[in-house]
């Protein structure tokens, strides 16, 4: 039988009561995504701020797959390089993930099959527990005997890190709402494991979750997940995709809240169009020829689609039609690493296709804001008359976030731009597409089906003010210099940067943005607590704002975190702004993990006391 | 694409149609291609074509590709709006426009090199989703606007104006459309108005993709002795199998029928689309049968024209995904917006 020996708590164990990291190492396709959201919910609902983040193969069955779940009660939801409690259920990865346990931790096996040559460690505590035998004593069926197993550990991690078993049987209640059936067998596949855990070992252990109230007014939920929601309430009605993780989600997700809120109840009729494209080229194609038409449209894609799609976005940039693209970022270059997660394609969004072009560019941080940011995309696109991209990345689009919960103003009105209707058309003396009546670099436009005096010709090819073709050198020119001033307009359009101030006078910042924020945070508090002060801006959108310029201009030194190797939004920044490269160091992180906060303490720190004494 | 503005001559006693309008209300531009080239016809076809079905011009949208052919939407219905995409996108432009609009009758206008090299993939998908869309294909067996290469609709052993000879395989767009499920696919010649304008009628009032492959020589390029796209290869090599027209309930339009025996195919609206046989054995409702017949005169090299395969009844994009009669753009705010409230429901399932 298992020996249940706990080496002497260290001082670091001591505060591991909501403050965890645990992680679970199975097979994909094992139906362990369940187990592991049943964990990460139980811990919410006893008001524990979590985050739960998915380390997948590009596979359908068979490769290791590992869930990590960060319990912090200051609420910091960066990944840890660190692990307190390891479940491991996959013999391929044990080594490995033994090897990933803190000094002081504990990993969890399967001890059904005897290991002659168990792998040890002094420094951790292996618990065992005959998780298949159980299980099949209790189940039939090959199937759900794969399914109760991981139901089974749950049950175990409720004894060993105190999780609520009301808590987690009210979770099942609300899963199987519309299959009660199936809440006693769950049920009593959370009790083996449960009971053995509470019989053989000593619980609970260091690293345990206490009820606390960290999670009043949050939600739990994926950036897909909220940037699809953005869609439903900006109003999107076309969608038009190419299936490509990781943004596949996102538009599962759109049809899912369209198929509840979009379908008239009298007649069935759908209030929107979702084409699941040939490729990413006609995506591209179809979202622009329905924002032509009038229509709100968007596709969701990742840095391979783009690369198709820069066609379309030259054509829209220089015939003015608004589109949203959302790219969920993943690791480059080409194919890559389809399920890890980067910040790389800065450069390919903000500066798309041939000849001279520029996009504006949202960057959301979480959940929350890939909400807020589709709609901001939506209003941007139709009122700038351009396409829009919305950067997000693996970690934010597919791993549960807390946030704040989304909220909604239903005074809120679509900014369809300036769109001339037949009335105003009637009002006017002859329509020109793309003259600049108002010095704001923003022409007027007619939608398809207006009345004859509307009808212009779309055209990628040279095309003067009016709309009328063009070789003319000064005509070409009056087109493109226009849109340098639409740019203009946009830099102060677009959502601000936003800074948080040292909590004392400091000439050192750092500028991050997107996912890397909440590693940001905790990186500040750490360095704070060492006496290094940093004022943080937090990027939000290109065009970059007067504040950014005015941020680098205001600081001897600035950090730029970043997870990409080459250093892309410096790059941006330098050619953008042109501010003194010097100033501008980096911190680069680009293994498709996400960046943890010790990456950022570590550079900082090594940087700034020959930055203080020099 | 350049064009030049084309003065509007309107004197009393020109025909009128339904809507009080002349053939000159529905002309663009005027065309910059070269003179006696086919697409002009064509061009002139398509305004007759809009004329006699008294479509108001703002009704319909016309989209292109890049080519000789996808400049001509500058040269007809000034009133409609256009859109000049990029090479061999068009299909998609259109496919999300009627997703959005779906009242607009959409007109794409395409060449051999958009269609058939650099926008295969689109044209096969706009066929495969039965998109409400009247699908022209200009198809010259050359690219005029990089000086005469070779197209993918050239035929074997068919010469280039500088000698060389074509050895790869021919594309053919009616036996593609066919193949891929495409529910209405015809072939006429630039050069034949008599059977051009009923069959674009019948394209724009078929419920789907209407595919219309349209032999169009290039004076310039492609209209030697040795080509197999030339006007001359062309009228000697034509055989028509089935002539086509629509036919309104009412007032009928007269067209001058020859002998020989008429089908009527009712349309959802109750209009007809009238099929007259002119080949005895030649079934256009018979998939397989049209294959069988479009490879045999091939092989005959005979350019078989007409409407060679129809079927009405397949479910259109619009009925597949489900949308709504209303065009999406019609849907106010607050018919999309599911509100506050409804929000704050959603997010009780995530906590």
């Amino acid at each position: 039988m298992n020996d249940c020996h706990h080496p002497a708590p260290s001082a670091a164990t001591s505060t591991r009561i909501n403050n965890f990291v645990l992680k679970v190492a199975t097979v994909n396709g094992t139906g362990s995504a369940s187990a592991n959201g049943l964990l990460l919910k139980a811990l919410f609902r006893m008001g524990i701020p979590v985050t739960g983040k998915n380390l997948f193969p590009s596979n359908i069955q068979g490769l290791p797959t590992w869930y990590e779940i960060r319990a912090s009660r200051e609420g910091y939801n960066a990944r840890v390089a660190r692990v307190d409690v390891m479940v491991a259920m996959n013999a391929q990865t044990y080594a490995k993930d033994l090897a990933e346990v803190g000094n002081g931790g504990y990993l969890i096996y399967d001890s059904t099959w005897p290991r002659e040559t168990q792998l040890k460690r002094d420094d951790v505590t292996l618990l065992g527990i005959p998780l298949a035998r159980m299980v099949n004593e209790h189940f039939e069926g090959a199937r759900i005997r794969t399914l109760m197993k991981n139901i089974a550990y749950v049950g175990a991690l409720c004894a060993l890190m105190d999780i609520d078993l009301d808590i987690v049987r009210g979770l099942l209640e609300d899963t199987f709402a519309a299959k009660p059936k199936l809440v006693e067998p769950n049920f009593k596949a959370v009790c083996l494991g449960h009971d053995f855990a509470r019989d053989n070992f000593d619980c609970p252990l260091p690293a345990r979750a206490e009820k606390m109230d960290g999670t009043r007014g949050k939600i739990l939920i994926e950036g897909n997940a909220a940037a699809a929601l953005g869609c439903l309430y900006a109003g999107a009605t076309v969608g038009a995709w190419y299936p490509i993780t990781p943004s596949t989600s996102l538009m599962d997700a759109f049809e899912g809240y369209c198929r509840q809120y979009r379908r008239d109840p009298d007649t069935g009729e759908n209030r929107y169009c979702i084409i699941q494209a040939e490729d990413e080229l006609a995506a591209a194609g179809m979202v622009l020829g329905a924002g032509w038409a009038g229509a709100r449209a968007f596709t969701p894609t990742s840095g391979p689609g783009i690369s198709l799609m820069s066609e379309f976005i030259g054509f829209g940039y220089y015939t003015e039609i608004p589109a949203v693209f959302f790219d969920v970022q993943r690791v480059g270059p080409s194919t890559g690493m389809p399920t890890r997660t980067q910040q790389c394609d800065l450069m390919s969004a903000a500066y798309a296709s041939h000849g001279d072009t520029r996009h504006p560019v949202l960057l959301p941080a979480d959940p929350r804001e890939c909400f807020e940011m589709a709609v901001s995309a939506f209003d941007l696109a139709e009122r700038l008359q351009t396409p829009v991209f919305v950067l997000s990345d693996l970690d934010i689009g597919m791993n549960d976030w807390m946030v704040d919960e989304l909220s909604w103003d239903d005074n809120y009105r679509p900014d369809r731009g300036k769109v001339l209707d037949d009335e105003a058309l009637a009002g006017i003396g002859k329509f020109h597409r793309y003259l600049d009546s108002d010095g704001d670099g923003i022409p007027y436009r007619t939608l398809p089906g207006s009345s004859p005096s509307g009808s212009y010709f779309v055209r990628g090819s040279g095309h003067n003010q009016y709309g009328g073709y063009t070789e003319d050198a000064t005509e070409y020119r009056q087109v493109v210099d226009r849109l340098k001033l639409k740019w203009e307009t946009a830099r102060s359009l677009v959502p601000a940067a936003i800074e948080r101030k040292a909590s004392s006078r400091t000439d050192i910042g750092v500028i991050a943005f997107g996912s890397s924020h909440g590693a940001v945070i905790e990186a500040l508090d750490n360095l704070h607590a060492e006496g290094i002060e940093l004022d943080y801006l937090r990027l939000r959108a290109i065009p970059f704002g007067a504040e950014v310029d005015q941020f680098i201009r205001q600081h001897r030194l600035v950090f730029i975190l970043e997870q990409n190797r080459d250093a892309q939004m410096r790059g941006l920044l330098l050619l953008e702004l042109g501010v003194d490269p010097d100033r501008l160091i980096s911190i680069l992180h680009y293994d498709g993990l996400p960046v943890p906060s010790d990456r950022i303490v570590d550079t900082i720190a090594e940087h700034i006391p020959q930055q203080v004494t020099a | 694409m350049s064009y030049i503005a084309k003065p509007k001559v309107s004197w009393d006693g020109q025909p009128k149609n339904e809507l009080g309008l002349t053939l000159a209300d529905y002309e663009g531009g005027l065309s910059t291609l070269c003179a006696g080239c086919g697409h002009d016809s064509i061009t002139a076809a398509l305004v007759r074509a809009f004329w006699e079905l008294s479509l108001k011009p703002e009704q319909v949208i016309k989209l292109s590709g890049i080519g000789c052919s996808s400049k001509t939407p500058a040269y007809f219905l000034s009133g409609a709006h256009g859109f000049n995409s990029v090479h061999g996108r068009m299909p998609s432009v259109a496919t999300g426009a009627q997703a959005a609009r779906r009242d607009l009758i959409a007109v794409g206008i395409s060449g051999d090199g958009d269609s058939l090299s650099i926008g295969m993939g689109q044209f096969a998908h706009a066929i495969r989703r039965n998109l409400n869309l009247l699908y022209i294909i200009e198809n010259n067996g050359v690219y005029g606007l990089t000086k005469g290469q070779f197209s993918a609709s050239a035929d074997p052993g068919s010469k280039a104006k500088k000698g060389m000879e074509n050895k790869n395989q021919a594309i053919d767009p009616v036996a593609v459309a066919i193949t891929l499920g495409g529910s209405f696919a015809a072939r006429s010649f630039s050069g034949d108005k008599r059977q051009l304008v009923p069959l674009i009628k019948a394209g724009l009032k078929h419920p789907g993709c209407a595919v219309i492959d349209v032999i169009s020589p290039c004076v310039t390029f492609n209209d030697h002795e040795g080509s197999t796209k030339s006007y001359a290869y062309t009228r000697s090599h034509l055989h028509a199998a089935v002539e086509a027209d629509y036919v309104a309930t009412r007032p009928e339009i007269a067209v001058d029928y020859a002998e020989g025996e008429a089908t009527d195919v009712t349309l959802h609206d109750g209009a007809m689309i009238r099929l007259k046989k002119l080949a005895g054995d030649y079934d256009p409702s018979n998939r397989a049968r049209a294959q069988e017949y479009l490879e045999a005169a091939r092989a005959r090299q005979e350019i078989v024209t007409g409407l060679l395969y129809i079927d009405t009844n397949m479910p259109s994009f619009h009925q597949i995904a489900g949308t709504a009669e209303t065009p999406l753009t019609r849907f106010s705010h607050e018919q999309l917006n599911p509100g506050a409230a409804a929000l704050e429901e959603l997010q009780k399932g995530l906590r």
